[in-house]
């Protein structure tokens, strides 16, 4: 065996160990043990597992991040797809179109969360006003339908612009022969989105799904700074709700709750990349 | 099937190449007719128009003047669609997500054929191709060149297509199989007599494919239409000479003087004959003859003129001899038997009757 190779593979394996192995490590540690203030931890096996998988406020975290997490797909991809579908091919205009669609990719996310915050506060906000005068009694404290609502689109707001520009760069390169044979076979407009926009889309699509649904997944200073978790715990999504237990000290517990965290993340990333390679199997090559 | 005819044709369009290069392409006032059921080939060097002639026979393209005709009626203004032509591309066009099957019922099922007729005339076409085993295969797995199979086998599925074209199909598949589905494509066209534009920058692609083959020049211009026999003999202009055959013919310019054919270096005699059909003024010709019609010898002949040996390059069966004298150049042909070297002088005579004469590029003798 050559043992240089091991040189080679050293700073990777010490980088990947700072960032990732070890913090990783110490979460699994935490999460086998209970640990309270002040006194010595103390191990107690899967103890917090079970407890955080009995607990009716971490099934309603969980149930509310997936509605969220779908409504986002639902939502953003197809309208990226469309927008990006809409967007002028070349020329001033396109250039245009990507700078606008860009900013909002932009802003950090807590400005975007404060910015929301000033947009929907009901004493001088814009929205509540706007919806006030169509007689609708917006309130994004209070109501606990608005708050999430609004966090939904915001969210759209955010980041339907990154499906665009994914889905815009993944028409770019579909050469016209493409669609020029398209309609030598007498395809419709239908046909020739559903036969040759659609499959030559599908690399950026993957992507764009996976990449919105670990970040919806793991969605935090939106809700924190635009309602706090509230009203009720009506937008305590799955992040908010780890803090929240590591802020009172229930390290153990959320040393579990992340790991289950992590481990949803896993399978669902594995089950949507799984399932969008083998659509229309075999379309790797062009 | 239908014979295909251009009537002033004319369309020029600029491309962006980035870094604020324009690049044109057009074609000008074309004229030409292509019988129905013939294998035509369109050739010419890259960038003269060939394309965009295709894109305007097959409705991808509305020429800015002219017209298209299809057995006769004009079709100009229809859609790609209704002009029911089959183009197969460049770089082979598949539906990634449909089987073999499904891309070559997908033009008929666009037309409304029922289930039954349509698996039928699959079956018939992919035998033909000879892709029956890969019905069910991706076809984004393909290799190339059945991609461009299925592509082909799209192009000639439906029962009325009036004609398929050809945008250099072969350009991506690899020399071998070039061979065999060049062999298939005409095989196809044989047995359904099938109108097909074939177009290419090749020219042996050309004249092995085509009963027709029509030359383009570089200002998008049709040269000369004719089989290849004809192209070879008697090309219309010097373009044509020098463009098909290899080496290409040798164009030397010279005037007609009553010596003979005075080439400002050396003069050779002419027969009558020759002087009788070059009527009108004696300078400002052109002189064209085929390498492999230029004598040429080591030892000194009678009128033969001696020019010294440049550059020989050997191609196996036979050696290219570049030959110069003063600023002139030529090109011969010789056997494998001579013994040549280079600054040798070599003896030269052209035999008058595979000489071509030109004026204002067109061929007058």
């Amino acid at each position: 065996m050559n043992n240089r190779a091991v040189l080679f593979l050293l700073p990777v394996i010490v980088i990947m160990s700072l960032s990732a192995f070890i913090p990783l490590i110490t979460v699994v540690n935490y999460s086998l043990h209970y640990i309270f203030s002040g006194s010595m931890p103390q191990y107690v096996g899967l103890a917090n597992y079970v407890e955080v998988l009995r607990d009716p406020e971490f099934h309603d975290a969980l149930t509310r991040q997936l509605v969220f997490s779908t409504m986002v797909l639902a939502v953003e991809i197809p309208l990226g797809i469309m927008i990006a579908l809409a967007l002028p091919r070349k020329g001033i205009w396109a250039s245009i179109s990507l700078v606008l669609l860009g900013i909002p990719l932009l802003i950090p996310y807590n400005v975007v969360g404060i910015v929301w915050r000033l947009f929907t506060q009901s004493d001088i906000g814009v929205i509540p006003k706007v919806l006030g005068f169509f007689g609708y009694a917006y309130n994004v404290a209070l109501d606990p339908i608005d708050a999430p609502l609004t966090i939904f689109i915001l969210d759209v707001w955010h980041w339907t612009p990154l499906v665009v520009l994914l889905c815009y760069a993944g028409l770019q390169s579909i050469p016209d022969a493409y669609y020029q044979a398209a309609q030598i076979d007498g395809a419709s407009t239908w046909k020739t989105f559903r036969y040759v926009t659609l499959p030559k889309l599908r690399s950026v699509l993957i992507l764009g799904v996976l990449l919105r649904f670990m970040d919806s997944f793991k969605i935090y200073s939106e809700p924190l700074l635009l309602t706090g978790g509230g009203p009720g715990s009506s937008t305590t999504f799955f992040s908010l709700f780890v803090s929240r237990k590591a802020e009172s000290y229930e390290l153990g517990y959320a040393g579990s709750v992340s790991m289950i965290y992590l481990f949803i993340v896993i399978v669902f990333s594995f089950v949507f990349f799984q399932i969008m390679t083998n659509i229309g199997k075999g379309g790797q090559t062009k | 099937m239908a014979s295909i005819e251009l009537r002033n044709l004319s369309h020029s369009y600029d491309v962006i190449m980035g870094k604020g290069e324009k690049a044109s392409f057009s074609i000008n006032n074309l004229n030409v007719r292509w019988e129905d059921g013939k294998a035509v080939a369109l050739l010419g060097p890259s960038g003269c128009g060939k394309t965009t002639l295709l894109n305007a026979i097959s409705g991808l393209l509305k020429p800015k003047a002219g017209q298209v005709m299809f057995n006769d009626r004009d079709v100009t203004m229809l859609s790609t669609k209704q002009r029911h032509i089959a183009q197969v591309f460049q770089f082979p066009v598949v539906y990634d997500s449909m089987d073999v099957f499904g891309n070559l019922a997908f033009p008929l099922l666009n037309d409304g054929f029922k289930k039954n007729d349509i698996r039928g005339r699959v079956e018939e076409v992919a035998e033909i191709l000879e892709l029956q085993d890969l019905l069910k295969v991706s076809a984004g797995r393909l290799t190339p060149a059945d991609k461009q199979k299925v592509s082909l086998g799209r192009g000639i599925i439906r029962p009325d297509t009036a004609a398929v074209l050809l945008d250099e199909p072969l350009t991506v598949i690899d020399p071998k199989l070039q061979w065999t589905l060049r062999r298939k494509l005409k095989q196809v066209q044989r047995r359904f007599r099938i109108t097909m534009v074939y177009v290419t920058h090749d020219q042996h692609e050309a004249l092995t494919f085509a009963d027709v083959v029509t030359v383009m020049s570089k200002d998008g211009k049709i040269a000369q239409t004719g089989t290849p026999e004809e192209l070879h003999e008697n090309p219309d202009t010097p373009f044509v000479g020098y463009f098909i055959g290899s080496p290409g013919m040798n164009i030397l310019d010279c005037s007609l003087t009553a010596e003979g054919l005075d080439f400002d270096g050396f003069v050779i005699p002419v027969s009558d004959e020759l002087r009788s059909r070059v009527s009108g003024p004696g300078d400002g010709l052109q002189l064209g003859i085929r390498p492999e019609f230029i004598c040429s010898r080591l030892e000194p002949e009678n009128g033969a003129v001696p020019f010294t040996a440049l550059i020989i390059e050997d191609t196996g069966a036979y050696r290219v001899l570049t030959l110069t004298m003063h600023d002139i150049r030529i090109k011969t042909r010789i056997s494998q038997a001579e013994q040549v070297s280079e600054n040798d002088t070599v003896w030269v005579s052209f035999p008058e009757r595979h000489v071509k004469i030109f004026r204002d590029g067109s061929r007058i003798y």
